[in-house]
């Protein structure tokens, strides 16, 4: 019985959790245009319903009655599959992602978060660092130089940039204690980690701009250079299976940002879930600001800034914070 | 980042480097509260210079006639061959067109037809909402075409000019001198 009862709440929370990321992933492809257009003193797309509202079911529309072409010679398998191997990696991350507080319903205790891994954080990562194989064969199987050339450069990003998204969040787990994100979010009931590891959240916010290769780091489908990057040869729904993943892609880093950097659910008066999701918010537009502030990054420049300063200061930031906890603690 | 002129220190070159982006961010921020400057069509129509080239029509001359002589030299000069007509003389020895007819689905609004018209006749108007689904609506035929009045230029009358005289004999036309009695100049 409670085996039941436990599947529906599972179910449930699936369901919202799926519904609610592809919503937000929809109607955030209307908000960055909106946004874009303020910043560029227009007023983005505003005719398809009230203030644009319907303008991604429009897109959707469009995009499911397109043709579906398969380039000649592509690698039919792979081309098929890797547009939805980027969206389905995206989505799987957050099912480690806290939510909201831990709901009491009638003495159950239902946590608002799919699985609270004991791994949690480094499930994260790799599902992050998985989702460049989506990319990168995507780009190989289209039988094209400009997605071949689009996959490489992702590749390379992707090495260059895990690297300091990961050593970002040492210091995090070191605090924390723990790699689930739950008890991240536990530990930051004081203070929110931002305060005290404001480099760490520096290098990690620039590496999660460069992992969802959006400006300034979005050269794996630089426009001017590689018609699309990896997607040029894709049409349809497949070409907006890559879209959602991207999208998708931002939400969840930017959920990742809240829960290791923000406190999470975390802030007083309001309901834990309106603070998670402000939090989000806020991260997300920042990426949009980001995107319509900096020109892009030549190709040995990205690498220069991954690895000749990132990580170097990703380094310094674990040791200079190992030996602050040794002196406090120790 | 790198200063060539001078090295700086990598403190100084890290917070000039943030200085940089942020400045440039307060730019981007500062501009998504600024007013914006895009004119959203179906509400606001700009009024468009006379000059402007969309749907072409056929004009009448002073005294109310179509000023057209079906001369097909607007015809020739389409280069899209959207212009058709059927030229006839009319029983006082004016010609006109019996139909008249121009493609708007093929007309690339050039204009060269105005230019190549002797009489003034057809004309392009700043006028540009006439699209359709359908296109043997955008087929427009000579009654379709036809305005009832001088267009661009009000005064001019070809035949005052040329062709023949629709008043008065011969040396009628303006700035045209009497006919010369050819029995009066021999040498």
């Amino acid at each position: 019985m409670s085996f039941m009862l436990g599947m529906i709440v599972l179910l449930a929370k699936l369901g919202l959790v799926l519904v609610g990321l592809f919503l937000g992933a929809g109607w955030l492809t209307l908000g960055e245009r909106r946004l874009l257009g303020w910043i560029q003193i227009r007023l983005g797309p505003n005719r398809a319903g009230p203030w644009g509202l319907l303008q991604p079911l429009a897109d959707i529309v469009k995009l499911l009655t397109k043709e579906d072409v398969i380039p000649e010679g592509a690698d039919r398998l792979i081309f098929l599959y890797a547009p939805a191997f980027v969206a389905v990696t995206a989505l799987l991350i957050f099912a480690v992602v806290p939510f909201a507080d831990t709901w009491t319903v009638m003495g159950t205790r239902i946590p608002m978060v799919i699985s609270d891994l004991n791994v949690g954080l480094l499930f994260a990562l790799a599902l992050s660092s998985l989702g460049v194989y989506g990319v990168a064969l995507g780009g190989w199987a289209s039988n094209s130089k400009f997605s071949l050339l689009g996959g490489i450069r992702a590749t390379a990003q992707m090495i260059s940039y895990e690297l300091s998204l990961g050593l970002s969040l040492v210091p995090v787990v070191m605090l924390a204690g723990s790699f689930s994100l739950v008890d991240i979010v536990q530990a930051q009931a004081k203070y929110p980690f931002i305060l005290v590891q404001p480099v760490a959240f520096v290098i990690f916010f620039i590496s999660a701009v460069a992992e969802v290769k959006r400006i300034p780091f979005d050269l794996p489908e630089a426009e001017n250079e590689l018609v699309a990057g990896y997607h040029t040869e894709y049409s349809g729904m497949r070409f907006g299976l890559y879209f959602l993943g991207e999208y998708v892609t931002m939400v969840v880093l930017s959920a990742l940002v809240a829960v290791f950097f923000l406190g999470g659910w975390r802030g007083p008066l309001l309901p834990s879930f309106v603070w998670f999701f402000m939090k989000v918010t806020a991260m997300v537009f920042i990426f949009i600001w980001f995107r319509a502030t900096f020109p892009r990054f030549r190709y040995d420049q990205l690498m220069h800034l991954g690895w000749k300063v990132l990580i170097p200061a990703a380094l310094l930031n674990i040791v200079a914070t190992g030996g602050l906890l040794l002196m406090v603690k120790g | 980042m790198a200063n060539i002129e001078k090295k700086e220190s990598y403190l100084q070159q890290t917070i000039d480097v943030f200085r940089g982006l942020a400045l440039g961010m307060g730019v981007t921020f500062f501009h998504l509260f600024q007013r914006k400057i895009t004119e959203e069509y179906p509400e606001k129509k700009r009024s468009l210079p006379s000059r402007s080239r969309a749907r072409i029509v056929l004009t009448r001359d002073p005294d109310g006639e179509e000023r057209c002589v079906a001369c097909f030299l607007c015809s020739a000069a389409c280069p899209v061959s959207c212009i058709s007509m059927e030229g006839e003389e009319r029983e006082d020895g004016r010609r006109w067109a019996r139909w008249f007819r121009i493609n708007f689905a093929r007309c690339i609004y050039c204009g060269l037809c105005e230019e190549a018209c002797p009489t003034l006749a057809i004309q392009l108007t700043p006028y540009y909402e006439f699209c359709d689904r359908k296109i043997l609506n955008l087929v427009a035929e000579k009654e379709d075409l036809l305005i009832d009045h001088g267009g661009k230029n009000e005064e001019y009358n070809f035949y005052r000019y040329a062709g023949v005289t629709m008043v008065g004999g011969k040396g009628s036309h303006i700035n045209e001198r009497e006919p010369v009695d050819v029995k009066s100049n021999l040498p």
